[in-house]
């Protein structure tokens, strides 16, 4: 009976050591790590695609095929995003009713900001992309609010992206948890297979860079949304960053979700984080 | 023996359940379980845009009184729902095997 005991007692005292050493592990894998993720997420793709430099990621699909840049290098000596970069300025300067502007709202007058967003604000517990603050904006100074994903905003929002061209997209994940809890939550959406056709935003930019989807060269997920908003042939027109995460779920037969849902800043959040480093590229034309 | 082959195909027949057409009660409880299980998906941000398309087409047949067709596409517009339902209950956790680490 003695012997059963102790060796009882001596199962579960090696069951509990075991534990106790294989419970770390648990958690550091549980864990959200940012800074491993975004160099995980880059390794992936400069070893995925060793020729292609790392500044040119964020030309999506001009920079996995060499006749598509050549014509893309070309389109851009008159940009089919020059009418609404025009605009864009125009609007940004023209004053309010109340005779405050756009600059009144930003940091260094909006200019040469891009890279910073979307930021986590702290007091918000949320993340707040450059759309949603240039509607804030406008509805603090008693304008209605544009569309998130018609002309307007991709005006506005193409000029401020291209006053801030080259500047490497430098997003800040604060020491708060719900940031990080942000952070995690646009890591699983934009994993997470959704829509009767299955996809998850990775099948086609992770898996599938470079390839073909019918006539279309697929982006690399990395540097994706340094070049919004766009211009797209298929379009005729801009597209916003709204547009762009509401075009993917449609095609995917998935409902989209309402334009700046948490889930699509929470997605917008992850992408510019693991893209920290890359140029600004924006305004960008694409097929 | 000849005779009872017959007599066993009649018997069978009358027995089997005449098919008929579907009424409008048959129609309001397809179409009830399919708006339930399309309500359920929604509320787990995971709607398809076919299953809303194929409920609004057995509501357009049922205000038709085509019960049939209504019957028919509220039945598939369920099982798209379900489908839609397992699929986002099985991404909870499948999403990992995908992220790059």
């Amino acid at each position: 009976m003695k012997a059963r005991t102790s060796l009882l007692l001596g199962s579960l005292s090696a069951a509990l050591v075991a534990l106790a050493l294989t419970s770390p592990r648990v958690i550091a894998a549980d864990k959200v790590d940012p800074v491993a993720d975004a160099k995980a997420f880059q390794n992936f793709f400069f070893q995925k695609f060793p020729d292609v430099k790392h500044e040119d990621f964020v030309n999506g699909p001009y920079s996995m095929n060499e006749d598509m840049k050549r014509q893309w290098q070309e389109k851009e000596e008159f940009p089919p995003y020059e009418f609404a970069l025009d605009a864009g300025k125009e609007m940004f300067s023209t004053p309010f009713k109340n005779g405050k502007t756009y600059a009144d709202c930003f940091a260094n007058g909006g200019i040469g900001i891009r890279q910073n967003y979307p930021y986590f604000d702290t007091k918000e517990g949320k993340v707040v992309t450059l759309e949603l603050a240039l509607n804030r904006c406008r509805e603090a100074n008693g304008e209605a609010p544009y569309s998130y994903v018609k002309d307007e905003m991709a005006s506005l929002t193409a000029y401020m992206a291209f006053t801030s061209r080259g500047k490497p997209m430098d997003i800040r994940i604060p020491d708060d948890p719900r940031a990080l809890e942000a952070f995690e939550n646009g890591k699983r959406y934009f994993y997470t297979r959704r829509g009767q056709l299955n996809f998850s935003c990775a099948s086609c930019h992770v898996q599938s860079p470079g390839e073909r989807i019918r006539a279309e060269i697929l982006a690399p997920a990395l540097g994706i949304l340094n070049a919004m908003p766009i211009y797209r042939s298929e379009w005729s027109g801009m597209g916003t960053t709204s547009r762009r995460f509401i075009t993917c779920n449609s095609q995917t037969r998935a409902v989209p979700l309402e334009p700046q849902a948490d889930e699509y800043r929470d997605v917008e959040y992850f992408l510019s984080y693991v893209a920290n480093g890359l140029p600004i590229s924006g305004p960008g034309a694409r097929p | 023996m000849k005779r009872s082959l017959p007599i066993a195909m009649l018997l069978a027949l009358s027995l089997a359940p005449a098919a008929r057409a579907a009424n409008e009660a048959d129609y309001q409880a397809a179409y009830a379980a399919a708006e339930a299980a399309s309500e359920e998906a929604a509320g787990m941000r995971n709607q398809w845009t076919t299953t809303v398309s194929t409920l609004a087409a057995a509501k357009k047949a049922g205000d038709g009184g085509d019960f049939d067709r209504a019957v028919a596409a509220a039945r598939e517009a369920e099982a798209l729902a379900k489908a839609s339902i397992v699929q986002a209950t099985s991404e909870k956790e499948a999403w990992k095997a995908m992220e790059i680490r």
